[in-house]
């Protein structure tokens, strides 16, 4: 085969497919995933993020296409802890046990010296109960100790699934602050949740399924410039006829949506005309609510 | 391989857990050895024979057997139970370094503490019974065939727990085919009934602590054929491991 590769992406994903019995849970994905900024992977619950990135650790066999991390399956990785460093939930540890045993016992097996332990002990704080059981950690230390985990090996890669779930405002703002750093090192930061406006605040690039399919793959840049257009939302008995008149408008079922001409306009027309309106408003919708506009149709269950 | 060994040596020196079950094996062992040496000797007429005597002081044994091979779940299902296997499979992704490292831990700790335990089981038994005359050769043999077999009910244990991957249901398995069926086989009608009987986990393993054989098996043939189901448990164990997802 004559196939050109370009340069090693950090993640790649090629129609990367997951079927549970006659459950799809990821549907064909493909993206790249690329060093020096922080990827954020969103999309509502349940819409494959967790299973798209065990599969790209090689804990979940893909039922179809693959994933490569540096241009390897991950499996085929000889010391993967020095390469990528994840964290998938805080709370999937032996709770009887000490965090710095936890740590240790992780760092032994990639040969990592224990000196790395008390390092990464002290990145995130918890030096301090490093010989506590980290059965009694609130959700916010077992964050930091996940966290830790992912370090120890000091690698390019580093996955977190939904890291902020559970935290208070100190430890959000302390995640985002360290993603932004670990991208700024030059290296990969994939992270997915949930919320875009979590993402909104710390990623530069988008990457968006639900229903495990592609919505979009696309700078935080761009979406925001692309969704957050505003519009003039207007309401009349005789929506038709106000319709035709202003005639940049898009007709729905019980509303008129105006873009580029502002409700001043609109109005002056429509008064002129002498067409009732029950609503003039002028529309600037969130990030939040463009992302909720996008999955919409993707939600797995709606309320 | 060595770096996996060390980290799973880690993971097992560093719960409770473990330490307690190795500790409670050996209470049991040296508790059961006094309790039957105390038996023992007000019920036989005249002094105990060494043989008798080494054999009642391992009489522990039976119920160590599950203590060890709970220890063997555990050693698996705990990871299972709180989803540390993920973590434990990111650092090692070849599934089957992860499972021989634990293996080769497990073999490595039980043995040791299994030996310790049944030596020791036997110097409190004669103690007690103080029979007239014992074979050091059969006190070294039979403590070490204690050891032995206890150490392939952990493994045993481990298969089971690696298959399984539930606590309690891998400890209920383990339980059933250690302990209740083998009694049971022994009703089995025929030649071939007793055949079946006669290969049937610890029906077969157990000659090896007893030093005796059955009609079919000799100690250390029973105890070859008690490994061959242990092998058939990890195998299992092992196929499903590098196929389910984590």
């Amino acid at each position: 085969m004559a196939i050109m590769l370009g340069p090693m992406t950090a993640i790649r994903t090629t129609d990367l497919t997951k079927h549970y019995g006659k459950t799809t849970a990821v549907a064909g994905l493909s993206f790249d995933v690329e060093p020096g900024q922080v990827t954020g992977f969103l999309g509502p619950n349940g819409a494959g993020k967790s299973t798209t990135m065990r599969m790209i650790l090689g804990l979940d066999h893909p039922s179809g296409g693959s994933a490569l991390v540096d241009g390897t399956p991950y499996q085929e990785l000889r010391h993967p802890l020095r390469k990528v460093g994840a964290l998938l939930d805080a709370k999937a540890v032996h709770g009887g046990r000490s965090a710095r045993n936890h740590l240790l016992a992780i760092a032994a097996s990639n040969g990592i010296p224990a000196v790395r332990v008390e390092e990464v002990l002290e990145i995130v704080g918890l030096a301090a109960v490093a010989r506590r059981r980290v059965g009694g950690f609130s959700l916010g230390m077992a964050q930091r100790l996940g966290i830790a985990a992912a370090l120890l090996g000091d690698p390019e890669i580093l996955i977190f699934d939904e890291p902020v779930n559970g935290l208070d405002p100190d430890g959000i703002l302390w995640i985002r602050t360290l993603m932004r750093d670990l991208a700024a090192e030059g290296r990969t930061v994939f992270v997915s949740s949930h919320l875009m406006s979590e993402m909104a605040q710390t990623a530069d690039h988008l990457i968006v399924i639900g229903k495990g399919r592609m919505i979009a793959d696309t700078s935080v840049r761009e979406f925001i410039g692309r969704s957050s257009q505003s519009y003039v939302r207007v309401r009349s008995p005789r929506l038709a006829e106000v319709a035709e008149l202003v005639k940049v408008g898009e007709l729905h079922a019980d509303h008129l949506r105006v873009t580029g001409v502002s409700p001043l306009e609109i109005g002056t027309m429509t008064a002129r005309a002498g067409l009732p309106l029950e609503e003039l408003t002028y529309v600037k919708p969130s990030l939040e609510a463009a992302y909720m506009e996008l999955t919409k149709d993707s939600l797995e269950y709606t309320s | 391989m060595i770096d996996v060994i060390r980290s799973e040596w880690i993971k097992m020196r560093s719960v409770r857990s473990t330490v307690w079950t190795l500790v409670g094996t050996v209470v049991l062992m040296l508790g059961f050895a006094a309790l039957a040496g105390a038996s023992n000797r007000s019920m036989a007429e005249g002094p105990v024979p060494g043989d008798a005597a080494v054999g009642g002081s391992l009489s522990g044994g039976l119920i160590a057997a599950l203590t060890m091979a709970a220890l063997g779940v555990l050693m698996i299902s705990s990871e299972y139970r709180t989803e540390a296997i993920r973590v434990s499979l990111m650092a090692v992704p070849r599934r089957l370094t992860l499972l021989s490292a634990k293996i080769i831990v497990f073999t490595a700790v039980s043995l040791v503490v299994c030996l310790v335990a049944s030596a020791g089981a036997i110097a409190v038994g004669l103690a007690i019974m103080q029979p007239p005359s014992v074979e050091a050769a059969d006190v070294a043999r039979s403590a070490l065939g204690s050891a032995l077999y206890l150490t392939a009910c952990g493994l045993f244990g481990l298969g089971l727990g690696t298959l399984i991957r539930h606590t309690a249901g891998a400890i209920v398995s383990a339980i059933a085919l250690m302990l209740v069926l083998p009694p049971l086989t022994t009703q089995l009608p025929g030649a071939w009934g007793a055949t079946v009987s006669d290969y049937f986990t610890t029906n077969a393993g157990q000659l090896i602590v007893s030093n005796h054989a059955n009609q079919s098996l000799g100690p250390w043939s029973g105890f070859a054929v008690y490994l061959a189901w242990v092998a058939v448990a990890m195998l299992a164990g092992a196929v499903l491991m590098r196929r389910r997802d984590a």
